[in-house]
């Protein structure tokens, strides 16, 4: 029967569980973690799922700092690695995270929020760590970080996640909340045609030619994994264009301002967004993660009411998509942000709007997410 | 001596970062001098060793030498070490860590990267001492040790490294001085051979910041106390229980010749796929 041959393309599954499935598509092979709530699933998936990748290694570290190295250790030895954790893992890992940055290392982590500062609310859902992921660890970095509003999305944006951690030799940061993450629904797993892989630059000229942080057009060096012929330096310390440790002004200022470019020039391929009825929108509302599918909703039940409500998706948060923004703000009278924290989005809005529009801020940390009523009262009122 | 020097210099990079960061008298060159020899001796491929280094004066050594080298956070080398061992097994990995790096900032990493039994070499450069942060006392500062931070004299007991390793289940541990150049190489020379998580416990003298403040008058006086006050393992045994704890114990303590975690891990997951394609 031609049914029995057909894969099977449909899953019921977690949030979480999307995740191991979108890394599996775009070739993650190596997974190294520490239990913690909300995000344990993806290491419970991956550790039975890796070992029948090939060459797939799954190891669950002592804590979440050794966890950041060993993916850190097999992304230089060429493999696609990945982490997951939650709020205070999360905060374990900035200090290899700032590493990873430094020295230009591929690789995926993702953040499922729960409630915080500290142990917080392990089970219930937050946004609080936004700006953690954009400015956690020391020092001026630039990074990607995306996030996810449904469970078909937490697949995609992981395969985006690992796509934009190779071309651009980044660390790439998923946030995701305990609601994406343990929201169980009906995906389609898409096949390998249907979306693009990445792979990372390795280098093609002879070994004594290759200059491991070489400055180019493209801003993203060349990363050979270890082992294959390009003996090269890797270094925390700020380096020159041949990795070895430098202080001097002009060789540190160079290292800076190109890690900083190659992720600014590329902002028209990162920025990635929805929009739902945006085009003859009066009032916008900006969301990301679950207090998206709210706002879609609030959204809807607005147009039924005659007002016109449109949606804008965040599905980039850094670097902030600005000009998606900005465009909306032009537009509509009031864009209204919703978000489950004291406004760590808003203020990338409020500064990216300029004056352009009235910015509404809808605030919530008590651990339960934001209704579509909630939302809707706001854009009524707006 | 010719050769010697001839051979240090096939394996050090020359086009970048000399002079180096050592002080006059510092052991660590000598163990760098040492790893140098022992990889000649066992003949592996530059390409296919990685050197991996915390931070501190021992780090400064993955600059140095001409490997595939990896200068990580503080006491983290051994994570990122994992990483790379589990990623490509056939590399021969070898971690570069200080005493502080590895007893007490990394010291969480060290008992379960021995518990694992993870196949890397771990050399602990042990000076007792922070040396390159000026100074201060580290987990291995003998207790009474005058430092920057206990500049009346360290209350707190040391680590032992060796018992370290060995009670966290490493398969291999030893303990050398740079004193005992030789007998360095030969320990270093054996556990690159072992399989498994093995760690070499180098005693090393930095006169600059731990002798001249611990009654050391020239560096001198630091390598003659590693030589009257070691005794290798044999005769270790025979002093009376008075006598021990005068010496430190040099040799190999534990050589149990146990397959790493990354063999292991592929012998499962070649069965696992044997099972799946049946």
């Amino acid at each position: 029967m031609a049914t029995k041959k057909r894969k099977k393309t449909e899953i019921f599954a977690l949030g979480n569980e999307a995740v191991v499935e979108g890394a599996l598509l775009a070739g993650c092979n190596f997974y190294a973690g520490y239990p913690i709530t909300p995000s344990t699933e993806i290491a419970e998936v991956m550790s039975a799922r890796l070992p029948l990748v090939k060459d797939g290694v799954f190891i669950q570290m002592e804590d979440e700092i050794a966890s950041m190295g060993a993916i850190i250790g097999a992304s230089l030895a060429g493999r696609k690695s990945m982490t997951a954790t939650s709020g205070p893992g999360f905060s374990l890992m900035q200090e290899n995270l700032g590493y990873a940055c430094m020295t230009e290392v591929p690789l995926v982590v993702v953040n499922v929020m729960r409630g915080g500062p500290s142990t917080g609310l392990p089970t219930s859902p937050a946004q609080g760590d936004v700006q953690q992921a954009r400015w956690g660890c020391h020092g001026d970095h630039p990074i990607i970080v995306l996030s996810a509003s449904d469970v078909q999305e937490c697949l995609e944006m992981t395969v985006v996640a690992f796509n934009f951690a190779e071309k651009y030799r980044t660390p790439v940061i998923l946030l995701l909340d305990e609601i994406t993450a343990h929201t169980r629904e009906k995906i389609s797993i898409p096949g390998p045609e249907d979306f693009e892989i990445l792979a990372r630059v390795t280098p093609a000229m002879p070994p004594e030619w290759y200059v491991s942080y070489e400055e180019t057009m493209r801003g993203v060096p060349a990363l050979p994994p270890l082992g294959s012929g390009y003996r090269f330096h890797v270094t925390g310390l700020t380096h020159d264009q041949n990795g070895f440790p430098t202080s001097k002004p002009d060789e540190v200022k160079a290292l800076m301002h190109r890690q900083f470019r190659k992720i600014d020039q590329f902002f028209y391929d990162i920025q990635l967004f929805d929009e739902v009825n945006c085009e003859d929108a009066e009032v916008v509302v900006l969301a990301y993660g679950c207090v998206a599918r709210s706002a879609e909703l609030a959204v809807h039940m607005a147009r039924e009411r005659g007002v016109k409500a449109g949606l804008l998706k965040l599905k980039t948060l850094f670097p902030f998509p600005k000009t998606a923004v900005q465009a909306l703000a032009r537009q509509c009278k009031a864009l209204i942000v919703p978000e489950m924290n004291m406004g760590q989005i808003s203020r990338e809005v409020k500064r990216v709007n300029n004056g352009l529009t009235h910015v509404i801020t809808n605030n919530r940390v008590d651990g339960q997410i934001i209704t579509p009523s909630e939302i809707f009262k706001n854009i009524m009122q707006a | 001596m010719a050769q010697v020097t001839q051979l240090i210099h096939d394996y050090l990079r020359h086009n970048k970062k000399f002079p180096h960061v050592y002080c006059a008298g510092c052991g660590h060159g000598i163990v760098l001098g040492s790893l140098i020899r022992s990889v000649h001796r066992l003949g592996y491929a530059k390409d296919d060793v990685v050197l991996v280094a915390g931070i501190g004066c021992s780090g400064r050594m993955a600059v140095y030498v001409d490997f595939n080298t990896v200068h990580t956070t503080h006491g983290r080398a051994l994570t990122f070490a994992t990483g790379i061992k589990m990623a490509n097994p056939a590399l021969k990995v070898i971690v570069v860590m200080g005493d502080g790096d590895a007893m007490s900032i990394g010291g969480n990493h060290l008992i379960h990267a021995a518990r694992r039994n993870i196949g890397l070499t771990a050399l602990v450069l042990n000076n007792n001492i922070y040396g390159m942060t000026g100074g201060q006392a580290s987990p291995t500062s003998p207790e009474g040790t005058v430092s920057a931070t206990s500049p009346f004299g360290q209350l707190e007991r040391s680590f032992d490294i060796v018992d370290m390793a060995m009670a966290s289940g490493a398969s291999y541990v030893a303990r050398g001085t740079v004193l005992h150049a030789n007998m360095l190489d030969g320990l270093i020379s054996d556990a690159l051979e072992k399989p498994g998580f093995n760690l070499v416990e180098i005693l090393t003298p930095c006169h600059t910041q731990y002798g001249r403040k611990n009654k050391f008058k020239t560096v001198v006086d630091m390598y003659q106390w590693y030589k009257k006050n070691t005794v290798k393992l044999d005769r270790y045994a025979q002093l009376t229980p008075e006598e021990k704890p005068k010496f430190t114990p040099i040799g190999v303590f534990r050589d149990e010749m146990r397959q790493g975690l990354e063999v292991r891990y592929e012998e499962l997951r070649n069965k696992l796929q044997e099972q799946r394609n049946a």
